[in-house]
């Protein structure tokens, strides 16, 4: 018993080695200091758990900052206030682990307010110890969030004043008040009574994570007696005195009882399962010859326009698809920023025998028009010589320009007859690929494997097709 | 395997999760949500994390935390949302962590707007953070770079230990393109410098910390010697008509695929002109820069933005020959006409 109670624990190194002072034996806290004894409950823990080889520390920035100094353990030293993040990308990285976010108050209660509130809310599977000194040590004796009203720091040098700087910030209350964390103790360091609690409080917030429990957070009011000025004893004497009215002590949540434990399940999938699972396997890998196009709309430049809601963008997805079915090079963009609220949508097509440079469409070669709007803004836009086809059943005006070529098309009308007005976009896909036979009705076909997700809906989209198609063909000036 | 078509967004975290990527932390900005959306669909099917982090402060540091343990990692944001970021960037490159930002850039200062812009330029190619650092940064102009140069970046982060950007564009994220995939990896080497919660891995220490100024310098000559390593190793760039051109176009991202077409066109005139592209922003291509600026008549630099790459382009043309700029800004997309008679006056105006 003795011997136990004398030996360092295992998991602090022997000699400091990182600690660049010529003093490997010895900490570089103050005398009176209260990061030693909660080391100390720490390394006891983890020894007697038998989990110093999977434990991982996050040393916060304080005083604290080289705590790697001192655990013989994983240690990863994280940015002010930052720790619960960093411990929940390393938590999150290898569950099995076990990861202490070790924080002083300016960096859980300031700086890092919202990381602790969302790793607790979240009930990350790891443990926080929050070391509560009332002032900001490693800095030089700043306020702090929890500094009590009228303590004078070298920031608050008349005093906490609760007007200019508020309250202080109750970590263990506020903590507890979230559903998730399953235990939340407030504990001091001013007697030994009081530090054989705070022992029992630090083995059963790490015991938790051992156990997949869930989050827990243990409070640590603690002395700095060169941040407050004072020697040691009356630095104890202060907490009971001072702080502890403020910071009242106890267990403020403990659920540990009543929740299951929750281990994350592994799954490693082959090569094959994951080309499946991420959807990179082609609907379709049959390939299409190109059909024979009429050498005036060879590599169209497409505008597609109308409402939404008419299909306007898979209309020119499923453009680009044919034309990718027959092998050519093709790029597909969406009306994007403030176009998107003009109350048109269109999107941008390539389809070219060399590969596409700019995808951006400002002066179509063919505009296929859903809409009036669409057909009023765009008209002026296209190249001369240019096709525009549009929905003659919507769209009661004519093309106005002498210098293209128009194909009035209901498509509309012509879908309301299958039964099915949206299918329209379908109808006009077809009558554009058949009157400049850009695309077989083969590829349309495969297309739509692609471009209807809804299965259900291939037959009619299909006839669509057929009629669209027909109609292209019967209208062909070339 | 056949080819896909895509947008570029998805495209991205296909490339992820090929490239063995199993954990994404990120917070919701348009225009980049689209990724996080796919990263939350595909990230966790594979057995991998998808977390929406509180903020874009935390998301990084949770990449931290996740490189230190020797993981495949990544985010993505856009402009304001890196802005945030670059404190933990700062970090990772400070304790040598390898991960990936992707920045899908939008137009600012400030809140800005959604319209694609190229403003990132300097604080991603730069460094962007405190301290002497910089990152390997990619500049896809395509669905299918999107997905390619997205895995290579791991690559290059896990090769160097070091944070590396994907930087792209509104226009190069929503764009749908074909895009064929390679095989994906499975099998992670551990790496022996991680944190991995284990007896093997336990003296191992993730930290930026040197108080020592020395050891501090000392620190920061091995990281510009691992920069330098980048520089030799990693430049690529594209080179479209440049053998016996008299004026050389430039641009990166979106601009250079405009650019492109705007050569296509000017050749057909007759003009001698091509287009280099950057495809990575550091390393920059200076020495073929160099090389041009000794036999070519002028350089013209396009950007979406108040003309920042114009600047390492100067250093590397040395005075050599004129540097012409020209930008748009605020979300205007420079319109191929519009690059065609910019381009065309280079002509024009030598003497």
């Amino acid at each position: 018993m003795a011997s136990k109670v004398l030996q360092k624990a295992n998991s602090f190194y022997d000699q400091y080695f990182r600690n660049p002072s010529a003093d490997k034996k010895m900490p570089h806290y103050c005398p009176g200091c209260g990061h030693g004894n909660v080391h100390k409950f720490i390394a006891e823990a983890l020894d007697d758990f038998e989990v110093a080889d999977k434990t991982i520390f996050i040393s916060p920035v304080g005083c604290s900052v080289f705590a790697y100094y001192y655990f013989d353990t994983g240690n990863i030293q994280a940015a002010h206030g930052r720790a619960p993040a960093v411990a929940t990308g390393i938590k999150r990285a290898h569950p099995h682990s076990i990861v202490i976010s070790y924080q002083g108050d300016g960096d859980l209660a300031a700086i890092g307010t919202a990381e602790i509130l969302h790793a607790a809310n979240r009930g990350e599977n790891i443990t926080v110890f929050f070391i509560n000194n009332a002032i900001y040590g490693m800095t030089g004796g700043q306020m702090a969030p929890t500094t009590l009203i009228e303590q004078r720091t070298t920031t608050s040098p008349r005093g906490r004043n609760p007007h200019n700087e508020g309250y202080p910030v109750k970590v263990a209350e506020l903590i507890s008040q979230l559903q998730a964390p399953v235990y939340v103790e407030r504990v001091a360091l001013f007697d030994n009574k009081q530090r054989a609690k705070a022992r029992i409080a630090v083995r059963k917030a790490i015991k938790n994570q051992v156990e997949n429990l869930g989050f827990s957070l243990v409070e640590i009011l603690s002395p700095c007696p060169s941040g407050w000025k004072m020697d040691p004893v009356d630095s104890m004497k202060w907490i009971r005195d001072v702080m502890l009215p403020q910071f009242p002590l106890g267990v403020y949540k403990d659920l540990t009882k009543e929740v299951k434990p929750y281990e994350v399940p592994e799954f490693a999938p082959s090569a094959k399962e994951i080309k499946e699972l991420i959807d990179i396997v082609p609907d379709s890998n049959k390939k299409f010859k190109k059909s024979k196009v009429i050498e005036k709309y060879i590599n169209p430049e497409i505008k597609v326009a109308g409402f939404g809601g008419q299909g306007v963008l898979l209309l020119g997805a499923a453009l680009a698809q044919a034309g990718m079915l027959e092998d050519y090079h093709v790029s597909w963009l969406p009306s994007y920023g403030p176009e998107m609220r003009g109350g048109t949508a269109n999107c941008h097509v390539n389809v070219r025998n060399i590969p596409v440079g700019s995808p951006v469409v400002s002066n179509p070669t063919v505009l296929i028009a859903l809409n009036r709007p669409s057909l009023e803004k765009f008209e002026q836009d296209v190249e001369k010589d240019g096709l525009i086809i549009f929905d003659s059943s919507l769209i009661d005006l004519d093309v106005k320009r002498k210098d293209v070529e128009a194909l009035p098309l209901p498509a509309t009308q012509l879908a309301d007859k299958l039964g099915n007005t949206r299918t329209a976009n379908m109808i006009t896909l077809a009558a554009y690929a058949a009157y400049t036979g850009l695309f077989s009705k083969e590829t349309l076909y495969e297309t739509l494997k692609t471009a209807i997700k809804r299965r259900v809906l291939i037959d009619i989209n299909k006839k669509a097709i057929d009629v669209g198609y027909e109609f292209g063909l019967t209208h062909r000036k070339n | 395997m056949a080819k896909i078509l895509m947008k570029g967004n998805d495209a991205v975290i296909r490339g992820a999760v090929l490239s063995g990527c199993r954990m994404y932390f990120g917070y919701p900005i348009t225009p980049a949500s689209e990724i996080a959306e796919a990263a939350a669909n595909y990230i966790p099917k594979v057995g991998g994390t998808f977390l929406q982090a509180e903020s874009e402060v935390a998301a990084i540091n949770m990449v931290y935390g996740a490189a230190s343990g020797g993981m495949r990692v990544m985010t993505a944001s856009s402009s304001p949302g890196i802005s945030l970021k670059q404190e933990g960037v700062s970090y990772a490159a400070g304790a040598e962590l390898p991960c990936v930002i992707v920045d899908i850039m939008r137009g600012g200062p400030g809140l800005g707007n959604i319209a694609p812009e190229q403003g990132d330029y300097n604080q991603i190619v730069k460094g962007g953070g405190h301290g002497n650092y910089k990152c390997p940064v990619l500049a896809p102009n395509s669905g299918q770079e999107m997905c390619d140069l997205t895995r290579m970046a791991f690559d290059i982060a896990e090769k160097y230990r070091t944070p590396v950007y994907v930087l792209a564009d509104g226009y190069t994220g929503q764009m749908m393109e074909p895009v064929e995939f390679g095989e994906p990896l499975t099998k992670f080497p551990r790496q022996d410098w991680a944190v991995y919660g284990d007896a093997v891995s336990k003296h191992n220490l993730i930290s930026s910390i040197y108080l020592d100024p020395e050891e501090l310098e000392e620190h920061n000559l091995k990281l510009q010697k691992k920069y330098q390593e980048i520089e030799k190793n990693e430049l690529r760039y594209e080179e479209f008509m440049l053998d016996d051109t008299d004026y050389v176009v430039m641009g990166f991202g979106i601009v250079s695929r405009i650019l492109k077409t705007v050569v296509e066109k000017l050749r057909e005139d007759g003009m001698k002109i091509g287009l280099l592209r950057p495809i990575t922003l550091f390393p920059f291509p200076k020495g073929k820069i160099a090389d041009l600026s000794e036999r070519v008549k002028k350089f013209l630099v396009v950007e979406m933005n108040n003309g920042q790459m114009v600047d390492d382009v100067r250093l590397a043309v040395m005075g050599k020959c004129p540097v012409e700029f020209y930008g748009r800004m605020g979300g205007v997309v420079p319109s191929m006409t519009e690059l065609y008679e910019k381009a065309k006056q280079l002509a024009d105006s030598t003497n």
